[in-house]
This record gives structure tokens, C-alpha cells and sequence, in this order.
């Protein structure tokens, strides 16, 4: 057993000590009473996410170092700045929203900070026991936000749902894990892929055990992206969930899922790459289609974004798909996947904090009652339709800088159908984003509904923070494209690369 | 090594997967579900145990995976429990062909 170093230890896994110890201080300081802490814990909450968040930026182009199980590269500092960076903004907006529903805040707090630290964990394990673990801190923390509104049965009702397909499809996982580590006679990532190349070892007869393992772990994986057969949840839990805990699952849990299948298809099992790139390619056609087809008849405003996001998912699996492990250009599928998630992120969050700002003061999500929100708030509903465009993919926004990204992927691995898949869907998807901003702009405000909507100031703040992004991403693309290279350059320094 | 062969072990794991696939997809009552999803994860630990005896050199990660797995399907378990309760006291019913409110 090598020696320690404790010092070195701790510096790496910084960020998570953060996290962990935040959200413990923060479970415990619950206890005090509420007329007596003011904001002290969304305020401990927030300097815990501000500092893993500013903290991981130290941690950018530092070589590759493993510890045990726990991998710090560039990988995981990209998917730390994404996780922290998501919670961030859903804590500016869940604050509000919290004070309001439910008594119970420094679970809801708690859980968050936790939440976050299981994205982290999750993208930088490189064994699967790790992985397993962190996979199943992400999703029982997800079930408890999901059924937060504990005296509200839409609320439970999801949970329990996401619970069950989440428990069936994480147990059809781990089977798949359980083959892989027979076939392979070790867990660690890295010696499962040294196995496999060793000539002594002849992959196609491991072909019975390792490709059922491969199917069964990507029904897991796809549940945390919502592909298309396994998204049945989505939009169930996307409906029940208090409104912040939907954006986090739209946003930091589907980021996982990606960090998961990027981490393991690529790290373990690069030889079998014409078999799960297949499968992706069909995951990928099914999850688009399926996902803006059934967007079109939404008359519930989560529900539409629950769909919209799972066509997104289509969209990002493609860059996975069309992964060329010799391109080395910025069409690259990893870097393309990484990006998106950026864009994604900005995005997807905005939507989803125009739509709680509309919620806390209408208490409405139904898509009918967005009818004339632009008399009623101007400012939301202008950056909604930016936020719009950006999701439909016109320029100039973080969205179509995204597609740009993965739909040349495609192209570059001369997968053109798929590309062309990829453009009609995103023609389909502009009509249900753009039926939404006719009711804002187009229709009149209910009658006895009309009055201006204010919303708070942490709220305003995180929509200015995505509308930035989202813009900025458009418009001037070069530092998050150079993050996204960073972060797929981990691939050069395995050992099999 | 013993004279029984891996494939026995093997066969049972994926027989008893199956029987609790087949029960957590077919059971209306949300207890069984959790039930048949149990047999799923033990399931797996026969296939890590199984293969941590006749196929790891050396180390214990089969040994570990399991003893993990088990302390999830713990936690897992106590989570789905509390979520029944609270749905059993809002909604008088543990079948989840009765807990419809959200569709489509």
C-alpha cells in the first residue's frame, strides 16, 4: 500500500470536502429556530457552492492524477465548475420559492449541496464500484428533492415513480456492471480497457459477455439522460418536482449521466466502440424524434420543457456517437458533448428560472396562462424567447453554437444522415418553442389577471447570469470551446489513448 | 477450486434476475415492486461474488462491490418506504395503477 499524502489529498478533493462539510453544518443549523437565523442557511449554502465553484478553477490544466478510485483531470474539474456553476444559480432561485412552500429549507439546502457533490463524484470516479455509489448518492438525493412538497401528492407521486424506474433501471446497471467486472476480472476503468487490448486476449470471445454488459449499463446510463426508451420518468418527475429541483434534474443529474458515458465507454471500453457507437446512433434518432413529436402537444409548461429536454438529450448523444478517437480538431464528439452541456446549461436553466419566476407569481404553469405575460413582464418574457431560440438552436445563441458543435461531429464522422436527423428535428422543435412566445406576445392577458409581475432580486440576477451566457456562448464562443477542449483532453493522457 | 462450476452460479444469478424483473414489472402493489426489485440486486451480488471467486487474480473488488451493493439496496430501500408512507397518507393506496395524477 503506498503512503498517503495527506496534505496533497485534501488539496485534491477540496471542492467535495467543501460540499460535504457544507452540507453537513447547514443539516445541522436547521435545528435553530427559523425566526432566528434570518438567511443563514441559503447563505452558508451559497458560500459552500460560491467557494467549490471558485476553488476548481485552480484546478484547471493540472495533469492527470488518480487517487485510488478518484480521478482529478480535466474531465472532472470541467464537470466540477458545471455542478457547482448549476447549483449556484438554482440556489438564487430556489430561495424564494422555499420560503414559501415549505418549512422544511435546511433539507432542501442540504440536499442540494449533496446533489451537487453526487454530479462531481460521479464524473470522476474511475472504478465501478465508485461510479455504482456516487450513481446511487445522485439518484436517492434526486428522489428526496423530487418528493420535497412531502403534503403534495403530485409531488410524491413523482418521486415515487422516478424512484421505482430509477431502482429497476439501476439494478439492470449493475448487472451489466457485475458482467463487465467477470469478463474483465477487475473493476477499475483503465485495467478493464488493459484487458481487453492485451492480444493474448481475444475480444471476440468475449463478445457474449461483454455486449449484453454493455446494453444492460447503457439502460442505467440512459435513464440518467432520459434517452429515449428509458425517459418514461421524465416527465412525470419533471411535473411533481418543486420547479428548482426540475431545473437540477434537467441540467446537473443529465450532465452526469453524459460525464458517466463518457468516462466508461471511452476509458473502458474504447474496443468496442463500433458496437455501443451503434447503439448510440439508434438512442440518439429515437430520443430526438420521440422527444419533439410528443413536445407538440403539451399543454403544460414543464411537461413541454421535460420533452424538450429529452430531444436535447438526442442531440447531445450524437456527439458521443460520432466520437473519432484520431480527430483532434474542435469537432471532436467529446468536445462537441462537453459544449453543449455549457450551452445547455445556460440555457435550459433560464428557461426553467422564467418559468419559476412566472410561477411564484401566477402559481400557474399551464402554457394557456402565458397569454399576454409580455404586458405583464416584459424583460421575462424577452429573455424566455432568447432562451427559446437558444433551445431551438437559431443564432445568435449558446444553442445553435451547441448543434454547430455536435452536428459537425456527425458530419466529420460521415455519419450525414444522422446530422440531417438531427437539422429536421430541430425544425420541429421551433414549432412548440414558438407556440409558447405567440401566447406571450400574441394573445391577451386574462381579465381578471393583468397586473405587472414583480419577482426577486436573486431571481433577476440568475436570468441576467443565463442570458449573458447564453449570449455570450453565441456570440463570442472561443473560452467555453477551450474549457470543452480541456476537458476532453484527459482521453490523451490514458494509457490506451 | 471447488467442483461446482462458475456457470451453475452464473445460471442461478440470471434465473433469480429475472423472477424479480418479472415481479417489480408485473406487481400493482408498490411493495412488491421493491420487493422484486431486491431479488434484482441479489442477484448481482451472486454474479460478484461468483466471478470475484473464480475470475479475480487478486483483490477483493468483488467481495467490496457487493458489500456495497447491499448497503444501497439498505438505503435505497428506506428511501422507497418513506415515499409509500407519505403517498399511503395523502392518497389511502400503494397501487400504483391508483397513483395517476401525472400523465402525459
Amino acid at each position: 500500500m503506498a503512503q498517503i499524502n495527506w496534505a496533497e489529498t485534501i488539496w485534491l478533493l477540496g471542492p467535495e470536502l467543501i460540499l460535504t462539510v457544507g452540507a453537513l453544518v447547514v443539516l445541522v443549523l436547521d435545528f435553530v429556530r427559523e425566526d432566528d437565523r434570518g438567511p443563514l442557511l441559503p447563505g452558508l449554502t451559497l458560500i459552500a457552492l460560491g467557494g467549490a465553484f471558485l476553488l476548481s478553477f485552480m484546478y484547471l490544466g493540472l495533469d492527470r492524477t488518480a487517487l485510488f478510485m478518484f480521478e482529478v483531470d480535466n474531465l472532472t474539474t470541467f464537470f466540477r465548475l458545471l455542478a457547482t456553476g448549476t447549483s449556484v444559480l438554482i440556489l438564487l432561485v430556489s430561495v424564494d420559492y422555499v420560503r414559501s412552500r415549505s418549512r422544511h429549507a435546511g433539507e432542501f439546502y442540504s440536499l442540494l449541496l449533496w446533489v451537487t457533490l453526487a454530479v462531481i463524484l460521479v464524473a470522476a470516479s474511475s472504478d465501478l464500484i465508485l461510479l455504482y455509489l456516487s450513481f446511487e448518492l445522485l439518484s436517492i438525493t434526486s428522489y428526496i428533492l423530487v418528493g420535497w412538497l412531502r403534503d403534495e401528492a403530485r409531488s410524491n407521486e413523482a418521486a415515487m415513480k422516478y424512484l421505482l424506474y430509477g431502482a429497476i433501471s439501476s439494478a439492470v446497471m449493475l448487472y451489466g456492471m457485475s458482467l463487465l467486472y467477470g469478463a474483465a476480472g477487475s473493476t477499475r476503468l483503465e485495467d478493464i480497457a488493459r484487458t481487453f487490448s492485451n492480444p493474448a486476449v481475444q475480444v471476440g470471445t468475449l463478445d457474449e459477455l461483454v455486449l449484453p454488459a454493455v446494453v444492460l449499463m447503457l439502460a442505467g446510463f440512459g435513464f440518467k439522460t432520459s434517452l429515449v426508451p428509458f425517459h418514461q420518468w421524465a416527465p412525470d418527475a419533471y411535473e411533481g418536482a418543486p420547479t428548482p429541483v426540475t431545473a437540477f434534474l434537467s441540467v446537473g443529474s443529465k450532465a452526469a449521466g453524459f460525464a458517466v458515458l463518457i468516462r466508461v465507454l471511452l476509458m473502458a471500453l474504447p474496443m468496442f466502440q463500433v458496437d455501443w457507437a451503434a447503439v448510440l446512433v439508434a438512442f440518439s434518432i429515437l430520443t430526438m424524434t420521440l422527444g419533439n413529436l410528443v413536445a407538440l402537444v403539451q399543454t403544460n409548461m414543464k411537461r413541454l420543457l421535460a420533452y424538450s429536454s429529452v430531444a436535447q438529450a438526442g442531440y447531445i448523444l450524437m456527439g458521443l456517437a460520432a466520437y473519432v478517437a484520431t480527430d483532434t480538431s474542435t469537432l471532436n464528439g467529446v468536445a462537441g458533448v462537453l459544449l453543449y452541456l455549457v450551452a445547455y446549461l445556460f440555457t435550459n436553466l433560464g428557461a426553467f428560472i422564467a418559468v419559476i419566476a412566472y410561477e411564484q407569481a401566477t402559481g400557474s404553469v399551464a402554457i394557456a396562462d402565458y397569454a399576454g405575460m409580455v404586458r405583464r413582464a416584459p424583460w421575462l418574457a424577452a429573455a424566455l424567447v432568447v432562451f427559446f431560440l437558444s433551445l431551438a438552436g437559431i443564432p445568435p445563441t449558446a444553442g445553435f453554437v451547441g448543434k454547430l458543435a455536435v452536428f459537425g461531429a456527425a458530419i466529420n464522422a460521415q455519419l450525414y444522415y444522422l446530422a440531417i436527423i438531427g437539422v429536421l428535428n430541430s425544425v420541429i422543435s421551433v414549432y412548440y418553442y414558438f407556440n409558447v412566445v405567440r401566447q406571450m406576445f400574441f394573445m391577451p392577458p386574462p381579465a381578471e389577471g393583468d397586473g405587472r409581475i414583480s419577482y426577486p432580486q436573486a431571481m433577476g440576477l440568475a436570468l441576467t447570469v443565463s442570458l449573458v451566457g447564453t449570449l455570450l456562448i453565441g456570440i463570442y464562443p472561443q473560452p467555453f470551446l477551450d474549457l470543452a477542449n480541456l476537458g476532453r483532453q484527459f482521453l490523451a493522457m490514458l494509457p490506451l489513448a | 477450486m471447488s467442483s461446482v462450476p462458475l456457470s451453475w452460479y452464473l445460471i442461478v444469478a440470471a434465473l433469480l434476475f429475472s423472477i424479480g424483473a418479472y415481479g417489480a414489472l408485473a406487481r400493482r402493489n408498490a411493495i412488491g415492486i421493491l420487493m422484486g426489485i431486491e431479488l434484482m440486486l441479489n442477484a448481482v451480488n451472486i454474479n460478484l461474488v461468483a466471478f470475484w471467486r473464480y475470475i479475480e487474480v487478486t483483490g477483493l473488488a468483488g467481495q467490496l462491490f457487493a458489500v456495497i451493493v447491499i448497503t444501497v439496496a439498505a438505503a435505497e430501500a428506506a428511501v422507497a418506504l418513506a415515499l409509500i408512507l407519505a403517498i399511503y397518507r395523502t392518497r389511502d393506496t400503494v397501487n400504483v395503477e391508483e397513483i395517476d395524477l401525472l400523465k402525459w
